[in-house]
């Protein structure tokens, strides 16, 4: 996974409540099997038109928002299926990073598994950075994870919180399943304990009737 | 004394196998299913990093986004679905995966076939890659959706890295009336706390009309929980979970069937134990539910209207009800059940085991679906479908002019050819109703499976009650 420390870029305002997976990346497309390439998918549903034209009513096929980096959204962003498509799709948009005051917990966890850095800050400073947002080529907003702050176009800083799992993970690019490998030890031991303690949770798909 | 604990925590306890600070565990994973759509990136990455599935026992594959439900023996016409299934075909062979195959009865959707194989059990952790997996929790596993990395993850090492949720109880006590489901409990729910009301928790359904829901009517619960935004949902195991998992293909037997029964005794929330947020329903207060906007807390008793947007007092809420209503093509204060429909689908997850077909026969009996309405009713599996057919369900859909099809999640978010491709309106007994996702502008209206009938017969959104 590549490291995530810093991001200089624009963000575009989407200032809908509840954005759910369905709507960043449309169950029909889940039929890839591939990971990447997946950009031409994002937000298919109201991002074109029945003929396939662009919207142009839509943030991110305007001017400058045509290359955001970071999207400032409202509440329960990611709502709905647990698709890691939806970070996918955003990833090769090029959005590296996604700002509103929650987000739903299964999207949420997908962000760090891929280097989308997703930030829940209060209502508030939210509607701050949304209007930050709407200025078009001048929405430049500058994220540093290691300080935990975002730069303002007008030279405000506004703090972020993060869990310090996570940050370590996203600054150093760390492998999810390298590191777990490293625990071998304990999950063998958990095995063999389990194998005592609960014996009918071994061998069970292989024997049915 | 040791603290008393909630049944989450004392799954979650006898699963953590280290701390990895700041509150995050490496936990251990009992079961993990695996259908076509979330596993192909996974099991490349598997390849490409030369790992193994290390408890290809603990796991079970199966196909049901993709396939169709008619005519299955012809194969798959849509090249990308055909993609999908045959690389879990392929990758299930390569890994030694135990698959249930496309033609075989046990075939299904993933959380239909997990507890009817006696492979969902109490006390476990269950994840799959699908957010619906809180299906499960109704068996009193910890059950939870996951993304493809993480798949990738429990693949590799049978584990996951978790933050330790919240508590939330969710009480529902009194006897339902009659014409009201298990679903029209869950609507009710999420219509009372919102999408986002369990974010951060699992959440334990419990009370008495919980208490006296069958199995399946729990199943149903528990399926919309991450609707209502918790990642899981369960309800403490009793009489009633184990004498349904007892004898199940899958189930232990014998003196293992003592052991486990034993431990899964041991399991529900001691008194007193702490929950950190609360939401309690009565029963009576619960009528039939169908939503009117576009995600599931819009949602509102049948003998309802249409809400008037100028009447919501916070401005984004009155925003994205606009925004519903506009896509809906609805228009404020209409009464629901004045509201026509075109499609019907009776099947998904949430409801298409044997109860909620044969609520929905008793509301198709002898009637026939309206003028203009096509209806489909897609049983969850093979053993399902197989039952259904002993019963004469079958007949009755028939006869009244409902499609009776093969098992698979069809029209719920319509990845195989069972979409509606004119925008209609649809009576769906599937659990969401975001736009677009069982068709392009397609309209859908969340309901129960009596309800659902009862919308094919009259050809409108109708009070299920009023049909007798």
């Amino acid at each position: 996974m590549e490291k995530f420390t810093q991001l200089t870029g624009v963000a575009a305002p989407l200032p809908m409540i509840n954005i759910d997976t369905d709507k960043i990346f449309p169950a029909g497309f889940l039929k890839t099997i591939q990971r990447t390439g997946l950009a031409k998918y994002l937000f298919d549903e109201i991002r074109f038109r029945p003929d396939g034209s662009e919207n142009p009513d839509f943030v991110l096929n305007q001017g400058p928002y045509r290359n955001a980096r970071i999207i400032v959204a409202g509440d329960n962003f990611g709502c709905g299926s647990s698709r890691e498509h939806a970070p996918w799709a955003l990833m090769d948009f090029g959005i590296s990073c996604v700002i509103a005051p929650s987000f739903a917990d299964i999207f949420y966890n997908n962000c760090f598994k891929n280097g989308l850095l997703p930030i829940a800050l209060p209502q508030e400073i939210v509607d701050q950075l949304m209007e930050d947002a709407k200025k078009g080529a001048n929405a430049v907003l500058t994220i540093d994870l290691d300080k935990q702050t975002i730069s303002r176009p007008d030279g405000g800083v506004v703090h972020f919180d993060i869990d310090p799992f996570r940050k370590h993970c996203l600054i150093n690019g760390l492998d999810d399943i390298g590191l777990t490998e490293q625990k071998s030890a304990e999950i063998a031991a958990y095995e063999t304990a389990a194998r005592r303690t609960r014996p009918w949770l071994f061998g069970m798909t292989q024997t049915g009737t | 004394m040791a603290q008393p604990r909630t049944l989450f925590d004392k799954i979650w306890d006898s699963h953590v196998i280290t701390p990895q600070g700041e509150g995050t565990f490496l936990i251990y994973i009992d079961l993990h299913l695996i259908h076509e759509v979330t596993t192909p990136q996974a099991f490349e990455g598997l390849r490409l990093a030369g790992r193994k599935v290390r408890r290809p026992d603990a796991t079970m594959a199966v196909c049901d986004h993709n396939i169709p439900t008619s005519n299955r023996k012809a194969g798959i016409d849509e090249p990308e679905s055909k993609l999908q299934v045959d690389t879990l075909e392929q990758n299930v062979k390569d890994f030694g995966v135990p698959y249930f195959p496309i033609l075989s009865v046990n075939q299904g959707i993933v959380h239909i076939i997990g507890p009817e194989q006696g492979l969902s059990q109490p006390g476990m952790t269950i994840v799959c890659g699908d957010s619906h997996t809180a299906t499960h929790g109704a068996l009193g596993a910890l059950a939870f959706g996951i993304g493809t990395s993480e798949v990738e993850h429990v693949l590799a090492t049978q584990t996951l890295s978790q933050r330790h949720a919240k508590n939330m109880l969710v009480e529902v006590d009194g006897t339902l009336g009659a014409g009201v489901s298990a679903k029209d409990v869950i609507l009710a729910i999420i219509g009372k706390i919102g999408t986002a009301g369990g974010t951060g928790h699992v959440i334990e359904y419990a009370g008495s009309t919980i208490r006296a829901l069958s199995m399946e009517g729990r199943m149903t619960v528990c399926n919309m929980t991450v609707e209502a935004g918790a990642r899981a949902g369960l309800v403490a195991p009793d009489e009633t979970t184990f004498a349904y998992v007892k004898g199940r293909p899958y189930a232990p037997k014998g003196a293992q069937w003592e052991e486990a029964l034993a431990y899964w005794r041991t399991l529900p929330s001691d008194k007193g134990a702490h929950f950190d947020k609360k939401a309690s329903l009565d029963a009576a207060d619960i009528a039939p539910h169908v939503t009117w906007g576009t995600n599931p807390e819009q949602t509102a008793p049948i003998t309802g209207h249409v809400p008037d947007p100028a009447e919501i007092v916070d401005p984004q809420k009155r925003a994205a009800i606009e925004r519903a209503l506009e896509y809906m093509q609805l228009k404020p204060k209409t009464r629901l059940v004045e509201i026509p429909v075109e499609r019907v689908f009776i099947g998904s997850c949430t409801n298409s085991r044997i109860e909620d077909l044969r609520a929905a026969a008793a509301i198709a009996r002898g009637r026939h679906v309206a003028e203009g309405v096509r209806a489909l009713v897609v049983p969850g599996s093979g053993l399902v479908k197989h039952q259904a057919e002993a019963e004469g369900l079958d007949r009755i859909f028939l006869e009244a002019g409902f499609e009776w099809r093969e098992p698979g999640c069809s029209n719920c978010m319509s990845m195989n050819n069972d979409r509606a491709e004119n925008g209609e309106r649809i009576a769906s007994t599937s659990n969401r109703n975001f736009e677009g996702r069982q068709g392009k502008n397609a309209k859908t209206h969340l309901m129960g499976p009596a309800m659902a009938a009862a919308a094919a017969i009259t050809g409108h959104l109708a009070d299920v009650r009023d049909l007798g």
